[in-house]
């Protein structure tokens, strides 16, 4: 496999081209990884989500530049929204991070979720793979802009950051329950603005009250502060100390025999995903092509038939065991 | 399900600040449905080709208003070939004296946009002109 080996050597081109391939959901492309799976869990993979305009594209040019500071290599994968009318996007996290274009030890692609909620897309899980492959030390993957239910980046990371702003008055209360949850480190970011410390007391109160197998062998997620990024003397300290906290948790999993714990919650989300590309697709797809899935919706609509009914019947028709 | 997308680049090479006719633009492009990356202003030729191959773009769209298109955009495609990334299209706008035009296609564009080219042919004339790659 000469294109295995061009991913190993870490070829921009051919990886780069795969993961346009498995975007475009094409076959063939979906047959290789079959041939870098076993080849992968090199990387450190690192989640960073947050509001739109909390400054992750930033924070992750910032980290970029730390961890190349440590002499690691990275791989970036950018995540912004596909239009839901158009199913066109703009991918701009790049704008803050082209300082690193001609790093060779740096590679940054950016993904489209085109219609995956979650806050990812739906090949990410793959094209950290491939990173992998390559042999970067540090994956960074930056979901969009996220609210409160955009969870998907915890079963793709090992460390997952939330970045955080001040000034967004209660809906610190109304995300609670959502994003809050998921942070392994969090980051108050453009913390010389008014309300940062308010916005930590209220984390605090947060962690305070959750119950302790909320922090998996004792790690009660830190609360980091980054001050003006336009200071850049500062920021890049800020940054050295989340980065140093990230190579801490990383060490506490693997301390603790936790790593394996994160790993299994990925691997068990990419079978379920693999099923759904090989069993439920094809049927998807078989229907939608001879018209019968839209003669079900019609006859839905007119409420002849439910949608349980017609589950069961396409299980019987398509799936021998469920028969 | 495969669905091919059309992923474009949209760039601003050289000291020129001028970016709203690139937004404009990618704006346009996202609204046709394709896939655009911006890399923002102030870029040199080698940090463009080097983003385009990491993105793997179908074509990298330069804007220009200072005057130095006559060297950026025939250093864009220098840089793109010294990178394997020959199969790239790359075009051009901003403005363009006519006399320039030969030099640049001579230097490989596929084509240049001037003022009073319309945001409905520019985005026919990719939707025509530019096909993913296999």
């Amino acid at each position: 496999m000469e294109r295995v080996k061009k991913i190993q050597s870490g070829d921009v081109r051919t990886a780069s081209r795969l993961i346009r391939h498995l975007e475009d959901g094409m076959q063939e492309a979906r047959s290789m990884m079959k041939h870098l799976f076993p080849l992968t869990g090199h990387s450190h993979v690192i989640g960073i989500t947050g509001s739109p305009g909390a400054g992750k594209s930033t924070l992750v040019d910032g980290l970029v530049e730390a961890f190349r500071k440590k002499d690691k290599t990275v791989g970036v994968l950018a995540v912004d929204p596909t239009s839901p009318f158009t199913g066109g996007a703009i991918l701009g996290d790049r704008i803050r991070m082209q300082r690193h274009a001609e790093d060779t030890g740096v590679f940054i692609r950016s993904l489209a979720t085109r219609g995956a909620l979650g806050g990812l897309a739906k090949a990410v899980g793959d094209a950290i793979h491939i990173m992998d492959v390559m042999g970067k030390d540090i994956v960074l993957v930056e979901t969009v802009g996220t609210g409160q239910q955009e969870v998907d980046i915890i079963n793709h990371s090992h460390t997952v950051i939330v970045v955080l702003i001040p000034g967004m008055g209660d809906e610190i209360q109304a995300i609670k329950a959502g994003i809050l949850e998921i942070a392994d480190i969090f980051i108050i970011n453009k913390a010389d603005r008014e309300g940062s410390s308010k916005l930590r007391r209220e984390i605090m109160a947060m962690l305070d009250m959750a119950p302790a197998s909320a922090f998996p062998a004792g790690w009660r997620p830190p609360i980091l502060k980054c001050d003006n990024a336009f200071e850049p003397e500062g920021f890049t300290k800020s940054l050295y100390e989340v980065s140093q906290t990230i190579e801490g948790h990383y060490q506490h999993l693997v301390n603790h025999g936790l790593l394996g714990s994160r790993v299994h919650r990925k691997t068990a989300m990419e079978l379920n995903e693999a099923i759904r590309c090989s069993v439920l697709e094809p049927v998807l797809s078989a229907l939608a092509a001879t018209g019968e899935l839209d003669a079900m919706i019609d006859r839905l609509m007119k409420k002849e038939t439910d949608p349980y009914t017609l589950a069961e019947e396409i299980a019987r028709r398509y799936l021998k065991v469920c028969s | 399900m495969a669905e091919k997308k059309i992923r474009v680049m949209v760039a601003k090479p050289g000291l020129d600040g001028h970016d709203r006719g690139a937004r404009v633009l990618a704006r346009c492009f996202r609204d046709a449905g394709f896939e655009v990356i911006y890399t923002g202003c102030h870029q040199t030729p080698e940090q463009i080709a080097s983003a385009a191959i990491q993105e793997d773009v179908d074509v990298v769209g330069l804007s220009c208003l200072s005057g130095a298109h006559r060297y950026l955009f025939p250093a864009v495609v220098e840089q793109l070939k010294e990178r394997g990334g020959d199969d790239i299209a790359v075009v051009g706008g901003g403005i363009i004296p006519e006399q320039d035009f030969k030099l640049l296609y001579d230097a490989g564009l596929k084509a240049i946009f001037v003022p009073g080219a319309t945001l409905d042919g520019i985005v026919d004339w990719f939707k025509t002109n530019i096909k993913t790659r296999d």
